[in-house]
């Protein structure tokens, strides 16, 4: 029943199989499968409560599930030594809702915290490399004396994004990254996500509930329902999908303002 | 995977650099030392053919050398790189920062003094700030008590329960080894004189007048005072306070009103219960080293110490919750939204609550040596 693109060429990047992940009586996932592909940008919808997050921070490594394998990179990362860990942590980003920025740090120091751990790295040179991440994740120059306090909330997802692309990892992991933000400030972070994953070679995983998002930039939806992933493919796969929950989400108003807008100015 | 390789040759004609492998992060010091180092040649030649892999760091390397060789007019030659390694320099090098334009002024005389000024000012207007409060608090105690349907009688009861009830023990021990220790270097000074009987009268002026209520204040202001900079404070900072105003509660008599009240009731008992427990320590000590017995040391007691000591330690304890109170909310107030302010905050309400206590507590003995008592 899943429409899996099936890219055979591509390799996996992610390949979780048969995950349980349960808080107490309450199963969120029940033989979750999914594969992320090297270069793509995933996007995982599902309603609240389905464990979007969960599965994010479950990949991540913050969660440790009941059950199931998760491969990251190839590396397993419940089973792997305490060294393959912390290689593999610094081959991948995260960035949290709201940045989860160090509110005693400023801005740069934030982007230099990952850096520290590159052995033989000239502080002069960090510093440059923070500001070059800042300047990329579109914050002005000056925002790297600032502490994430005195940042608007769009500005601190940028500033966490710089601080999840300041090693350059292959997979970033994004939750909401365009929640709260107005369209416009929406529309300029999907363009960056677009234009970074283009330029560095990243794989993105992304929770949104962002349409517009979706249909922008995401390759591929994996849609999260009934404690697994139901179905995944492009957006055109989607509108074809008959379950009700599916149907609802993108053929409902939103869906269709966000779609039709879209091709109109493809069209353009 | 090829290894990583970072290659310099120099001759008459120019530098070459020759990439190999992946350059990123992890090299990127030797990289761009080597690039520096590559301009002191007449022409430079960039080779990037056997480069598999590269990341923002080299490529920012490269950027930022391409910058300086362009203002030294130094030519600047790259082969062999891919469409990937172009175009991810395309991007850096228009991402690349503005160099920071202004500096931070010296520090001059005139600006430590004014520095200086600055912080006496704060000082004042933080002393104002706490009369303020105080002042605020009774305006929103008074209130309430006109309109007592307001009143917030279940905070008041929990707020008791945490600060007093929960307090005795620790303020009970406390007390009862500081009569322990005053007995025994009391017996152990008067003993040279013969005069071990006046141990009592050490322990109960001591305890009584001073030490038992000064060192409850002391001990609640380190476990109170914190606690109420920490519950408002991590309020503020999730924005639950700017909600109550917003639904028309107000934060001074929902949140300052019961607590301040609380430890208002609950210091003077514990004091009292300190007092108890430190004449108990002290006689208990004195019977096993002078072997006055407790009876004798009861009689001794009652005899021997006018009621106007306990009068004068008692006195002191609402003032000291007020202040204990007030600092402990006021510094809540003042929390931030970062989690940084809120531990700063929390250990300089300690800090100033603890000191203001032994102010007061001056200010009192001065008071009390004046009127005679």
């Amino acid at each position: 029943m899943t429409a899996v693109l099936n890219p055979t060429d591509a390799d996996v990047v992610i390949r979780l199989r048969g995950i349980r992940n349960q808080f107490g009586r309450h199963v969120v996932h029940d033989g979750l499968d999914l594969d992320v592909y090297r270069g793509e940008i995933l996007g995982v919808v599902g309603g609240s409560g389905t464990g979007k997050s969960v599965l994010l921070r479950s990949i991540a490594g913050l969660q440790i599930p009941a059950e199931g394998q998760i491969e990251v990179l190839g590396t397993n990362v419940r089973t792997a030594s305490e060294e393959a860990r912390i290689a593999l942590e610094q081959r991948w980003g995260v960035m949290f809702q709201d940045g989860a920025l160090f509110s005693s740090l400023n801005v740069r120091e934030n982007v230099e915290v990952p850096m520290r751990a590159v052995k033989g790295l000239d502080p002069a040179l960090r510093r440059a490399l923070a500001d070059l991440k800042i300047s990329l994740s579109g914050l002005p120059y000056l925002a790297g004396d600032k502490y994430p306090a005195e940042l608007s909330g769009g500005m601190r997802k940028r500033a966490g994004l710089a601080r999840a692309l300041a090693l350059d990892p292959e997979i970033v992991f994004l939750d909401e990254p365009t929640a709260g933000l107005d369209p416009i400030g929406a529309a300029d972070f999907d363009n960056l996500i677009r234009q970074l994953s283009e330029t560095m070679g990243l794989t993105v995983f992304l929770v949104t509930h962002d349409l517009d998002t979706l249909h922008a930039i995401c390759d591929r939806i994996a849609v999260l329902a009934e404690r697994k992933v139901l179905v995944t493919g492009t957006m055109q796969d989607m509108l074809k999908v008959d379950h009700p929950w599916i149907h609802e989400y993108f053929h409902g108003p939103r869906a269709r303002a966000a779609i039709g807008s879209n091709s109109e100015s493809k069209k353009a | 995977m090829t290894e990583t390789q970072i290659v310099l040759e120099t001759d008459s004609a120019g530098a070459k650099l020759t990439l190999r492998g992946a350059v990123s992060i992890l090299n990127v010091t030797e990289l761009h030392q080597k690039l520096r180092q590559s301009l002191a040649s007449a022409e430079v030649t960039l080779d990037l053919s056997g480069v598999t892999r590269i990341d923002t760091a080299a490529a920012w390397a490269i950027a930022e050398v391409e910058k300086s060789a362009e203002a030294m007019q130094r030519p600047l030659h790259m082969t062999g790189a891919t469409p990937h390694a172009m175009s991810l320099l395309a991007t850096v090098r228009k991402a690349l920062p503005k160099p920071d334009l202004d500096q931070a002024a010296p520090l001059t005389w005139a600006g430590r003094i004014t520095a200086f000024g600055q912080a006496v000012a704060a000082g004042f207007a933080f002393v104002a700030d706490l009369i303020a409060y105080f002042g605020l608090f009774l305006v929103r105690l008074v209130q309430s008590l006109r309109h007592p349907r307001d009143f917030r009688l279940t905070a008041l009861v929990h707020h008791c329960q945490e600060v007093g009830v929960k307090a005795v023990p620790i303020v009970a021990l406390m007390s009862f080894l500081i009569g322990i220790v005053l007995a025994f270097q009391g017996s152990t000074q008067l003993r040279q004189f013969g005069a071990e009987v006046f141990v009592v009268d050490l322990i109960a002026v001591s305890i009584l007048r001073e030490l038992g209520i000064l060192l409850t204040a002391i001990i609640v202001a380190g476990r109170t005072a914190s606690a109420f900079t920490a519950a408002i404070g991590s309020m503020k900072m999730r924005e639950e306070i700017d909600a109550m105003r917003t639904l028309g509660i107000d934060p001074a008599a929902a949140l300052f009103v019961p607590r301040i009240l609380a430890l208002f009731l609950m210091l003077p008992i514990l004091g009292l219960l300190a007092n108890l427990s430190g004449l108990i320590g002290g006689a208990l000590m004195s019977w096993i080293d002078l072997g006055i017995s407790p009876m004798m040391f009861k009689t001794r007691l009652i005899e021997g110490t006018d009621i106007s000591h306990l009068m004068v330690g008692m006195i002191k304890a609402p003032a000291f919750a007020l202040i204990i109170g007030v600092v402990g909310c006021h510094a809540g107030m003042q929390v931030g939204n970062n989690a940084e302010s809120l531990g700063q905050k929390t250990s300089a309400a300690v800090v100033t609550a603890i000191f203001a206590v032994i102010v007061a507590d001056a200010v009192f003995s001065i008071f009390f040596a004046k009127v005679g008592l």
